[in-house]
């Protein structure tokens, strides 16, 4: 067991960062899918909503395996971590649109109304009065998104990525002690998504609406 | 770049179509585990003594700080380990329902604490029994507030129930797996396999409307 863990920690490095990078790019495509969902011109609006249907409507697993198994056969060639962090990344992206979306709804419509009849525009009053409060409504919603993405980077263990499941996977064949590799892979688990919560939990007091 | 040819899909209808139906099978009945295995770990996190009301707690705790695909592999080759050898098949209902289980425990716990104390003292002061001021004053207003939830536990149960191919079941991506191992084909299956989870999520979704609908009507 002690001689496993160092391989473990390693592991669990590479789930933290493709969680991170996959966070990142989704929360980039949030922000657009939002925009596109509340958009006035009706055909962003469609695609914001394919978006969200086609990624919300059909397993991320299998989302990965299209995109890395399915990929060279329509030009796209990617490394398994690449592949991993794209599709981790654009499906939960897909979920956070709609956090971002229920946030930005979620702020009463007159502070919209009243700061575009002050004579701001459209993008001011989102921007300086409509946004601020959306955000502080989102870091809840948004942080369980990441943590449901740290539980679903798991799946990239599956397109061969060596991060912490890969690794227990690896292990329990090898070693064919299953509850001690479980138990490594589960605490180190346990721990990032301890951090990622508290961190959560700091920003969400930090902004909250007082 | 080998381009794209679905016409290879026409020899193969049959193992996704079953794969598909597998697919709905194991989700039926790990839906139901986790419905009622939610109804005991909520009862039980709620009002059981501590020496039962602790693991339990323990238990949903680490099923909700670990990925499902490592509870999988637990289940599936650990349990061989302590001499409990069971087949792919329970181990994936067995797996996605306990996992799911602990996701509604958290919903019915919270529906029946989100009750208003004053219904149940109400009721006590009326003189019903403990057992029945909860069975009829609580649990009918609480049911409301879970249903939902549950559908969209239900809904993620469906598309999560596709992991269960790693462990070897024969549901709808290992049938897609089975197919490409001879075509050599990927993306066409893989994408047809979407369509076909796409159509299982739409036709379960349309469900739940209406089960939601009708919740709604009895208020």
């Amino acid at each position: 067991m002690v001689k496993v863990t160092p391989f473990f920690v390693e592991a669990a490095w590479l789930t933290v960062r493709i969680s991170f990078l996959a966070l990142v790019l989704g929360l980039v495509l949030a922000c657009l899918g939002a925009a596109a969902r509340l958009s006035r011109h009706r055909v962003w609006r469609a695609i914001g909503a394919t978006y969200v249907s086609l990624f919300r409507g059909t397993p991320a697993l299998i989302q990965l395996f299209v995109l890395y198994f399915g990929g060279p056969q329509v030009g796209i060639h990617l490394d398994p971590f690449a592949a991993g962090v794209i599709g981790l990344g654009f499906n939960i992206g897909a979920y956070m649109t709609e956090t971002i979306r229920g946030a930005l709804l979620a702020v009463e419509r007159g502070q919209a109304e009243a700061a575009r009849s002050l004579g701001l525009s459209r993008f001011q009053a989102l921007r300086k009065v409509v946004l601020p409060q959306a955000a502080r409504l989102m870091i809840r919603p948004l942080g369980v998104n990441a943590i449901a993405l740290i539980k679903g980077s798991a799946l990239v263990s599956a397109i061969s990525v060596v991060e912490l499941t890969y690794t227990a996977q690896r292990y329990i064949g090898s070693t064919y002690k299953p509850f001690e590799m479980f138990a490594i892979a589960a605490a180190l688990y346990l721990i990032i998504i301890h951090i990622t919560a508290k961190a959560i939990a700091w920003a969400d007091g930090r902004f909250a609406v007082r | 770049m080998q381009g794209l040819d679905f016409s290879v899909l026409s020899d193969y209808w049959g193992i996704l179509l079953a794969g598909a139906g597998w697919t709905a099978f194991l989700t039926a009945c790990a839906a139901i585990l986790a419905f009622f295995g939610g109804i005991g770990f909520a009862l039980a996190s709620l009002y059981a003594p501590w020496i039962i009301r602790l693991p339990v707690r323990f238990v949903a705790w680490l099923f909700m700080g670990t990925p499902l695909l490592l509870q999988l592999f637990l289940i599936y080759f650990g349990l061989v380990q302590i001499g409990i050898d069971i087949p792919a098949l329970a181990a994936g209902i067995i797996g996605l329902g306990l996992h799911f289980a602990v996701y509604n425990a958290d919903v019915i716990r919270a529906a029946i604490v989100a009750v208003d104390p004053g219904q149940n003292e109400g009721a006590r002061s009326l003189g019903l029994s403990r057992f029945q001021s909860f069975r009829y004053v609580v649990v009918p207003q609480a049911i409301r507030n879970v249903v939902p939830p549950l559908g969209n536990n239900l809904i993620a149960l469906l598309k999560e129930s596709a992991l269960v191919s790693v462990i070897g079941v024969a549901e709808l991506v290992h049938a897609s797996q089975l197919a490409i191992s001879e075509t050599f084909r990927p993306f066409e299956f893989y994408i047809t396999a979407a369509a076909l989870y796409y159509g299982l999520n739409a036709v379960l979704e349309f469900g739940l409307g209406r089960v939601e609908k009708k919740v709604e009507v009895t208020r």
